[in-house]
């Protein structure tokens, strides 16, 4: 029975054995918990578990298995702490939300709940997703299961690392400028962010909501598909969700990339990516070719202002977003108050840690009367450009291809204090947020024995062709069924 | 302070910042009851206490009234709009910013609104822009040390008129309390015409904050101007401009300085006070609202509401006054819309406006104002006034009797047919059964009936009223009078 279980490696091999009835559901999320347990102490990637929710569900599965027709239900997983799961402490790791639990389910959490899904905890990520390494959680600090010394990538590094380690089936995180991708990469699994609206930011504690996008950490393209069906659609609480159909995901899943033209944009080929990475990703352009994609070399010149407008656009937006913490109705109030405005600023001050505070002070520079048009209204006239040279790119290719980060996992503590150079991991995925098109990041390599992650992105609401490249790079390699030794 | 503003050389310009919460039945932003009261948080949801997670869905109905409302201000409407957010820190401020609607393109746009001024010439005044807002929370001081605060106004949708404070040429400013008070009252009306605010002052539903400044008569600079808050009322408006522009006129002439700044309205007393420097700008930090995609409006679309417009007071006013009525009495017909809707059923059913007019006026309206009651809750259809002054004309009640039924008809909503019927007070109009009363009256009366003979024409009148006394009120007065000459030899 044990071996049964731990032979299964992805969430839709955990389904056939459960829908075979050679497990149940109980079990499953039992030994998912054991996993979550005896990993903790060298991994962090929970900050809450949420047991009595997880086995009630599954026992509701086991109860009538026909009521629940979804293929991810009865299966184990995890959501990022900054989505709503109702009565559960929401932390997005900071002390400033100490205390608050949520009176309702993020729109995305809520359809993984309907259709039987097993939530069995809350993951750990950088304070309000803001960072790449998982480091600037108030709470703990998460490590990469390949190598425990690094870290997971971040801001959704508790997500990626639970997955990774088997701890469960698939997780939730998002993405506000790599925040799904860049960890998938460090720690060898398969990232999505979905197209901006395709999934619901409702229940998302918002970073930056021009930006931000809920998406599926997986063991690989086929588990990706089968949680996007589950989460993507319409919500008449987001007025920015796309209100079209979504496809069956699922049906991307073909081993064919016939005639389709595969973009590799010089630009994210420069940037400070390792020549060994850079190396990993080519070859994996090789393999789409042998396929038979063609690869046609293009140029985005505006790619390399991605990095400084989504650090105006970000931190503006976050500094409003973030404003509603100021200990008047939930989360940390300050003791030593003398009167409201006083209140205010104590509470945020203790309540915030100092890459928040930064992000903070620069949006909040950033959109003062003075300096608007100088660098906000400016961001937004460059992330026009920018928007453009997707556009013709995508004019001449289908999808494009493109290393997820410069470098594999770093040292925990190794970037800590040099913040641009811990910025630079998330320089691949963030043209994609401010364009808004969906990308996917699978393994296509190791190098230093830590994974190294490929970019796919396509156009707006084509996550088909996104999925179908990544499906049959996949088929045709064996990097997916890599774990790590943890 | 005596000055006497006319007289003292200076003239004032006053800008006037409406906001009217609108009569949406849910909230901006969510589905959450907007009605006004509740007890404290009752009516919030994670959307307007600004949970986190939580996002906002604009409310169509809120968008379509403050439309409505800019293109009966005369406003240009912008095809496409957007919100802003704008950040402040305030306890009532539940997101830590308002969701409002900042720069060029609110709603409606550089229209105007026409008010009389105190010697009957017609002012337009500008408009700038008409847009659309979130109402905060309110602030509850249970005790000195101690605040509360109550949520259940937190994303009630707002509307918020502000005028030109340089007016385009051919539009006018305004220069007096009078003139700003005519101003608000003229803007409810349209509001309540077009059903999109209550209108009520003294809850908060209206909220008027001017701006003041005085400066020498003719002179085109502006003076450093105040803003005034806590003004619940016409009467309030008048009075404390009327004290604000005193008050800077002295100041001035006293070789003062007038200070920027906001003050409030001590109604008690009848005087402005500071209330908070206004030295520095506040910073808002106004950036475009990525929760909420641009409203676009479809052509066809503001041709419908357009079309869907109701007749505006000042139109309808000067319609009645064509009809023939003085320009007071459509006044106050049009003051409220349900009374005007009232008074026009009931004249076209009769089909002469004077006479039902007359009854509007004096009864019905009097009626009302002793039962405390408003038009909508009145029992009498205008249907029943309309047979009631009918049954005057045709002479089966007297003018007299028609006003006790009519007194009925508003107690009981019944038709006056069936009161007259019931209570046998139907008009004696018999020539037979009043010639014999008339002579039993003279002959009970000869030196009076002498008198008349004898050429005392207005002695007629007592024994006219013995004639009435004799039948209860119900004989026909136009034949009593016609039979007593006749008798009498007289006229």
């Amino acid at each position: 029975m044990t071996r049964d279980i731990e032979n299964i490696q992805t969430a839709w091999q955990a389904s056939e054995a459960l829908r075979s009835g050679r497990i149940s559901a109980r079990d499953l999320t039992r030994a998912c918990l054991e996993r979550i347990a005896a990993l903790e102490p060298s991994l962090s990637a929970f900050l809450a578990l949420t047991e009595e929710i997880a086995m009630e569900a599954a026992a509701r599965f086991d109860a009538n298995p026909a009521a629940f027709p979804d293929p991810l239900a009865g299966v184990p997983a995890a959501v990022k702490d900054n989505m709503c799961l109702k009565g559960v402490p929401c932390t997005c790791a900071s002390r400033i939300l100490e205390g608050w639990e949520p009176p309702y389910n993020a729109t995305a959490v809520q359809r993984i709940l309907d259709r039987g899904g097993v939530i069995c905890g809350k993951t750990n990520l950088d304070e309000f997703a803001m960072g790449s390494s998982t480091e600037n959680s108030a709470f703990k600090v998460t490590r990469n299961p390949w190598n425990t010394s690094t870290v997971p990538g971040g801001s959704s590094g508790g997500s990626a690392a639970a997955v990774a380690a088997g701890q469960v089936f698939y997780a939730l995180g998002s993405d506000t400028g790599g925040s799904i991708r860049q960890p998938a990469s460090f720690c060898g699994i398969v990232g999505v962010k979905p197209t901006y609206g395709r999934v619901s930011r409702y229940g998302l504690v918002a970073y930056a909501s021009s930006l931000d996008q809920i998406g599926p950490l997986t063991r690989d393209v086929r588990d990706a598909a089968l949680v996007l069906n589950i989460i993507c659609g319409h919500d008449p609480l987001d007025s920015t969700s796309y209100p079209g159909e979504s496809p069956d995901f699922t049906q991307a899943l073909v081993r064919d990339v016939q005639g389709m033209t595969v973009g590799l944009p010089r630009e994210f080929f420069a940037q400070g990516v390792r020549e060994d990475v850079a190396q990993a990703v080519q070859e994996g352009a090789r393999v789409l070719e042998k396929a038979g994609a063609k690869i046609r070399e293009i140029s985005m010149p505006n790619v390399g202002y991605a990095l400084p407008v989504y650090y105006i656009i970000a931190p503006a937006e976050a500094s409003s977003n973030l404003a509603r913490y100021d200990g008047v109705r939930y989360g940390h109030r300050s003791g030593a108050a003398s009167d409201h405005v006083d209140m205010f600023m104590r509470s945020r001050a203790e309540g915030f840690g100092a890459e928040v505070k930064q992000r903070i002070m620069i949006g909040t520079y950033a959109l003062s009367a003075g300096y608007y048009d100088a660098y906000y209204l400016k961001a937004q006239q460059v992330r026009t450009l920018l928007r453009r040279d997707f556009d013709r790119a995508f004019q001449e290719c289908d999808v494009l291809l493109t290393p997820t980060s410069p470098t594999p996992a770093f040292a925990v503590g190794e970037r800590a204090d040099d913040p641009f150079q811990m910025k630079l991991a998330d320089v691949c995925t963030i043209p994609v947020n401010l364009a808004g098109i969906p990308a996917l990041s699978l393994p296509c390599g190791l190098v230093d024995g830590l994974p190294v992650g490929m970019q796919i992105m396509a156009r707006p609401f084509d996550e088909e062709t996104m999925l179908r490249a990544a499906y049959t790079f996949e088929q045709a390699t064996e990097f997916h069924r890599l774990r790590p030794a943890i | 302070m005596a000055v006497d503003i006319a007289e003292s050389g200076f003239e004032a310009v006053i800008g006037m910042e409406v906001h009217a919460e609108l009569l949406t039945r849910s909230k901006m932003f969510c589905s959450c009851s907007a009605e006004f009261g509740g007890e404290p948080n009752t009516r919030c949801c994670p959307v307007c206490l600004g949970l986190p997670g939580s996002l906002p869905v604009a409310n169509r109905q809120a968008v379509e009234f403050v439309v409505r409302a800019a293109m009966a201000l005369n406003c240009e409407i912008n095809r496409e709009t957007f919100f802003h957010r704008k950040n402040y820190f305030y306890p009532d401020l539940p997101k830590g910013y308002q969701i409002s609607q900042y720069g060029d393109t609110p709603i409606g746009v550089r229209g105007w609104i026409e008010i009389e001024t105190e010697d009957g010439t017609v002012k337009r005044i500008g408009i700038r822009r008409v847009h659309l807002e979130e109402d905060t929370g309110k602030l509850l001081h249970s005790s000195p040390s101690e605040s509360e605060v109550d949520y259940n106004r937190s994303g009630v949708p707002l509307m918020e008129i502000v005028t030109e404070h340089d007016p385009r040429p051919g539009f006018d400013q305004i220069n007096t309390a009078y003139e700003a008070r005519e101003y608000i009252m003229q803007l409810r009306q349209i509001l309540l015409y077009l059903g999109v605010c209550d209108g009520k002052m003294e809850e908060g539903s209206l909220r008027c904050e001017p701006n003041v400044s005085v400066r020498p008569a003719g002179s085109r600079e502006y003076g450093t101007r105040t803003e005034l808050k806590n003004l619940n009322s016409f009467r309030s408006v008048y009075r404390g401009l009327e004290y604000e522009i005193r008050r800077q006129i002295e100041t001035i002439r006293s070789g003062g300085v007038v200070v920027h700044e906001t003050r409030r309205w001590d109604e008690e007393n009848e005087v402005t006070a500071p209330m908070r420097g206004k030295e520095l700008e506040q910073e808002y930090r106004y950036f475009p609202e990525p929760d909420l995609l641009p409203f676009r409006f479809e052509e066809a679309q503001l041709e419908q509401l357009r079309r869907e417009l109701p007749e505006l007071p000042l139109q309808r006013r000067r319609r009645f006054e064509e009809m023939g009525l003085s320009r007071a009495d459509a006044a106050t017909l049009t003051s409220e819309k349900a009374i005007a809707d009232w008074f026009e059923e009931a004249a076209r059913d009769y089909g002469d406006p004077k006479p039902i007019a007359n009854w509007v006026l004096s009864e019905l309206l009097r009626l009302l104002n002793q039962a405390g009651e408003g038009i909508q809750s009145c029992k009498v259809r205008p249907a029943q006034l309309a047979s009631l002054v009918r049954l005057i004309d045709d002479g089966t009640i007297s003018g007299k009797i028609a006003k006790g039924v009519f007194e009925e008809m508003f107690r009981t909503g019944r038709d006056p047919g069936q009161i007259v019927e019931a209570s046998g007070q139907t008009q004696i109009s018999d020539e037979e059964a009043i010639l014999s009363v008339v002579r039993k009256v003279i002959a009970g009366n000869e030196r009076v009936a002498a008198d008349v003979r004898g050429g005392k024409e207005k002695s007629i009148g007592f024994l006219v009223g013995q004639v009435m006394k004799e039948t209860g009120g119900r004989a026909n007065p136009r034949l009593v009078n016609e039979l007593l000459r006749r008798e009498l030899g007289a006229g």
